[in-house]
């Protein structure tokens, strides 16, 4: 089913950049206002899942040549490892840090521990819905 | 020092890196790399020997869930570190002896990277002050024996002994943890050090007898005691290092550890004296027993194990019974069973890890070890005969060596205990004795045939798959250092004692220890005893009878074979699979339909059920928010979409229809200004309609449904009954507060976390746990889904099992 779709592969070559934009807003967003791991991870799939459906599915995997199922993998190793992490200094399983720090150009900002954990989670949900609508899309 | 809890956590992070290496790293075996850590490891616990032997404890707490009283706290007292040594030591030589045992070709990374699994998970259950930390890594012995067992699992029959292996200690363990919740129930603390000091005043607690009863199941399950001994033998088609390691030296131990570990808490009961030595004693005779009959020498060490396990068990009962008036000068007598229990455990490590090397030295160079085709291998393989006969005559309580030691010990304790008038002793005591002479006297006959039958008699090479020759060097230096230390112990068993067992005495009887020594001076002769006049009769008649085999053998066909615990367990197995697969298919129809009207009619008995018992219908709506015009178009809409559904001709129209309600209910969250909500919602419902999509690619058209009116009545009724449940719900929540409202809490998220966004506070902080698993959970299905459709076997595929 290859469909030359000029108009939806312009407009998607520009899309793309903004969806993926939104997606790393709302990932760093999360914290402070609406957003976080799970829907930037889920805004970052239906990114890849418009340029599997616009081109088809052997450019798509030769241009991101990653294995869905590993980043999903490493996601679940991030999250679960913050959690192990917290041994390292002595505190409950899972605790997470925050600080405010003078960075240069950004000036203050709250850096938190949260975030290594929310990107675990956003790396699962990416993996995992890449996987399945590529598993299912590809078995005829 | 560095605690001991870094200690428990090596080996899993090495089990983790081994998978990283390369099967040759610049043409080293990759076991060289893995037995540093086990050395490592018992230079670290020998550094702990002489502040322990001085009667110091170490205790280090890293919090876990501190909010159940659950925290992953180490603790190493003389007990623990006898286990620890042997557990360590044993496994630094195992591994070098599995680097000569397992050809390159194998698939090394697993092994020992299941081997250092197994390794950290036994760390931890000896370590483990929290019983149900302890019970996790229990049940991550029983995994990794689990994995190891089927290491070549294209055999049938090794991954039909994993099965039972992983079945039967795996249920023990569950009946554990019902009596670990219950110890945590009566004494409110899941510390073993707490629950000792506080368990007194308990003794009369309606579930103290029950507890015991199914902690002793995990602990009889684990170390493979009558009747559930079945596993063990079973367990031998693992790579002869596994079985060495794991079947006779630790994991099997384990229960025998947590019999001790609870004897200061159980001990002194009638039932927990008479089970544990009565049990121990039945298994002692039946393995020594069964052992005699067979013909597979890894067979034969399977059932002496189990033998051996049960002499070992019967001790820590008899030991139990000093704590049944508290301390007197009468009752101290009673704890040199115990001791002479952890002087037997380590003689038993390392003399029967010895004889499984041997065999595996033997399986290895001549590829068979079925008695009935070996014989006269001592000419060919001087060393391995040393070792074996060492090995055998210790295991059959001969000097000089270190078995004969711990044999006259247990005599000396079975002797003991006869004469105390505690639950009625008087009547039975005299069983015990007459029990354990005879198990003594088969356990006899069976180290003869390992080395009379095999390394004695006639050599026939015709029947062997090769020549025999003597073991390379490297597959030697493991089983002579254990045989060095089996003569060694028997001549300097007191140094043994003062170091190592007597503190560990004082963790089993603390309230002894502070009275009186309890050391026993351990010593190869002390005259005429009944004990000397035991063994001798043990000699004598172990002697006639193994000369006379072939005349008495004819007893073991009595007993049928569809007799054995095998086979019922093989029977219950088979029953248990026809019938759930009978009660699976009874409801499991394959039509979805028939699943969702499963969910929604327990969706309205339980919600529409608890609404009406907890009268949670007399709700107000006066005092909702008011609806807008702009909530009418909405739900309007939604409701018109979805009414259309029913009629949608092709599938496409239907699912784009369902978005229209899924984007329906993403603006209703905009508007209640929930706009995480909200966000979730309209990408969750692309997301979703890209996958229908994709899906309905495979799918056959969309045909009428042709089923009965009364079929559709029924649905209609169930439809309506679950809309009707949850509007009326959604409204009653409102009215309705059971309990205080938590939601106070989190209102601070800014100040507790950092974070201005509640929502996400709560879900990657404050429930950081739920939403932890939840991604797992999220992995876990993805893996199953990619599973299910990528690697289901095609036909004409290879037959990969019972190659």
């Amino acid at each position: 089913m290859k469909i030359n779709n000029v108009i939806l592969k312009t407009v998607t070559k520009v899309v793309i950049y903004i969806i993926l934009t939104l997606a790393v807003y709302l990932f760093l967003a999360g914290h402070n206002s609406p957003g976080g791991g799970f829907i930037g991870g889920l805004v970052l799939s239906t990114a890849f899942v418009l340029l599997f459906i616009v081109y088809d599915i052997e450019t798509i995997q030769k241009a991101l040549p990653f294995d869905f199922k590993k980043v999903a993998a490493l996601g679940a190793f991030l999250a679960v490892g913050t959690g192990f992490g917290s041994f390292v200094f002595d505190v409950p399983f899972l605790t997470q840090a925050f600080g405010y720090f003078n960075l240069p150009f950004f000036g203050e900002v709250e850096l938190t521990t949260v975030t290594i954990f929310e990107l675990g989670v956003a790396l699962v949900v990416v993996g995992v819905v890449v996987t399945i609508i590529l598993s299912i899309s590809e078995d005829v | 020092m560095v605690s001991v809890n870094l200690l428990i956590i090596i080996p899993f992070i090495a089990a983790a890196l081994i998978l990283f290496l390369q099967k040759r790293v610049s043409r080293i075996h990759i076991g060289w790399f893995v037995l540093l850590i086990p050395i490592i490891l018992f230079i670290f616990l020998v550094r702990y020997i002489p502040n322990i032997a001085n009667g110091a404890t170490y205790l280090h707490t890293i919090n876990w869930i501190p909010s159940y009283g659950i925290n992953f706290s180490s603790y190493l007292d003389g007990l623990s570190l006898i286990f620890g040594l042997i557990i360590t030591g044993i496994g630094a030589l195992v591994i070098v002896y599995s680097i000569y045992y397992l050809n390159e070709n194998e698939s090394l990374k697993h092994f020992y990277c299941y081997l250092m699994l197994f390794m950290g998970a036994m760390l931890g259950v000896i370590f483990s002050d929290n019983i149900m930390v302890l019970y996790v890594f229990w049940e991550l012995t029983s995994i990794s024996s689990f994995l190891l067992i089927a290491f070549w699992f294209q055999r049938k029959r090794s991954r039909e002994g994993a099965q039972k292996a992983l079945l039967i200690t795996v249920s023990g363990g569950f009946s554990m943890l019902a009596g670990f919740i219950m110890i945590g129930n009566i004494t409110g603390s899941f510390s073993f050090r707490e629950i000792i000091a506080i368990i007194p005043d308990f003794y009369d607690h309606t579930l103290f007898i029950p507890a015991m009863l199914l902690i002793l199941l995990g602990a009889f399950t684990k170390s493979a005691q009558f009747p559930f001994h079945i596993w063990l033998p079973s367990a031998m088609e693992a790579p002869t290092p596994v079985s060495a390691y794991l079947h006779s030296a630790t994991m099997v131990n384990a229960g025998l550890y947590l019999v001790a570990r609870f004897t200061p808490v159980f001990g002194g009961e009638g039932l927990w004296f008479w089970l544990v030595t009565v049990v121990g004693l039945v298994t002692m005779f039946w393995g020594s027993f069964t052992a005699v009959r067979q013909t597979d020498l890894k067979a034969l060490l399977a059932y002496s194990t189990i033998s051996q396990l049960g002499m070992i068990m019967s001790m820590f009962g008899m030991g139990s019974a000093a704590l049944n008036n508290g301390y007197s000068a009468d009752s101290v007598v009673y704890t040199q069973a115990t001791f002479a229990a952890l002087f037997h455990l380590i003689n038993h490590a390392t003399f029967k890890s010895a004889l499984f090397m041997v065999v595996g030295i033997i399986d290895h160079g001549v590829g068979t070890r079925d008695i009935r085709r070996l014989g006269g291998l001592a000419t060919y393989m001087p060393i391995t005969f040393t070792i074996a006969m060492i090995g055998s005559f210790s295991m059959a309580g001969l000097p000089p060596f270190n078995g004969f030691l711990s044999k006259e010990m247990f005599f000396t304790s079975v002797l003991n205990i006869r004469e105390a008038n505690i639950f009625s002793l008087e009547a039975w005591g005299t069983l015990l004795p007459v029990l354990a002479w005879v198990a003594s006297v088969f356990t006899f006959i069976y180290c003869m045939i390992v080395v009379f039958k095999t390394f004695l008699g006639k050599y026939q090479e015709e029947r062997l798959e090769h020549p025999a020759h003597e073991a390379p060097v490297g597959m030697l230096i493991a089983p002579i250092i254990l045989a060095v230390l089996v003569i060694a112990i028997f001549f300097f068993p007191n140094v043994l004692g003062d170091y190592l067992i007597v503190p560990a005495m004082a963790s089993i009887f603390p309230a002894f220890a502070a009275e009186a020594d309890l050391g026993v001076t351990i010593s190869a002769w002390h005259g005429f005893t009944p004990e000397l006049i035991m063994t001798i009769g043990v000699v004598v008649v172990g002697t006639l009878l193994f000369i006379s085999l072939k005349y008495w053998k004819r007893i073991y066909a009595l007993l049928p074979e569809s007799w054995s615990f095998d086979s019922l367990y093989n029977a219950v197995l088979e029953t248990v699979e026809t019938s759930s697969n009978k009660i699976t298919n009874f409801y499991m129809t394959g039509y979805l339909r028939d699943y969702l009207v499963y969910i929604y009619l327990f969706f309205i008995i339980v919600v529409g059920g608890t609404l009406i018992y907890t009268g949670a219908l007399n709700f107000d709506i006066a005092g909702n928010a008011p609806i807008d015009a702009i909530d009418w178009f909405i739900a309007i809409t939604m409701v018109v979409g979805s009414i259309a559904i029913i009629f949608a001709k092709s599938r496409l129209t239907a699912i784009l229809l369902n978005g229209v309600i899924g984007y329906g209910v993403a603006l209703f969250f905009v508007l209640l200004r929930a706009p995480d909500l909200a966000l979730t919602q309209t990408v969750v419902e692309t997301v979703t309609t890209v996958l229908f999509l994709v899906a309905y690619y495979f799918l056959p058209d969309w045909q009428k449904e042709n089923s009965s009116r009364k079929t559709k009545s029924v649905n209609l009724l169930i439809s309506v009954l679950v809309g009707a449940i949850f509007v009326v719900v959604a409204l009653a929540v409102q009215n309705e507060k059971l309990f205080e409202s938590i939601s106070g809490f989190f209102e601070n998220s800014y100040e507790l976390v950092g974070a201005k966004n509640i929502v996400n506070a709560i879900l990657s902080d404050f429930r950081g746990f739920d939403t932890m698993l939840e991604v797992v959970v999220l992995l876990i299905a993805g893996i199953g889904v990619f599973t299910l459709i990528k690697l289901k076997a095609r036909k004409g595929e290879e037959e990969l099992e019972n190659k």
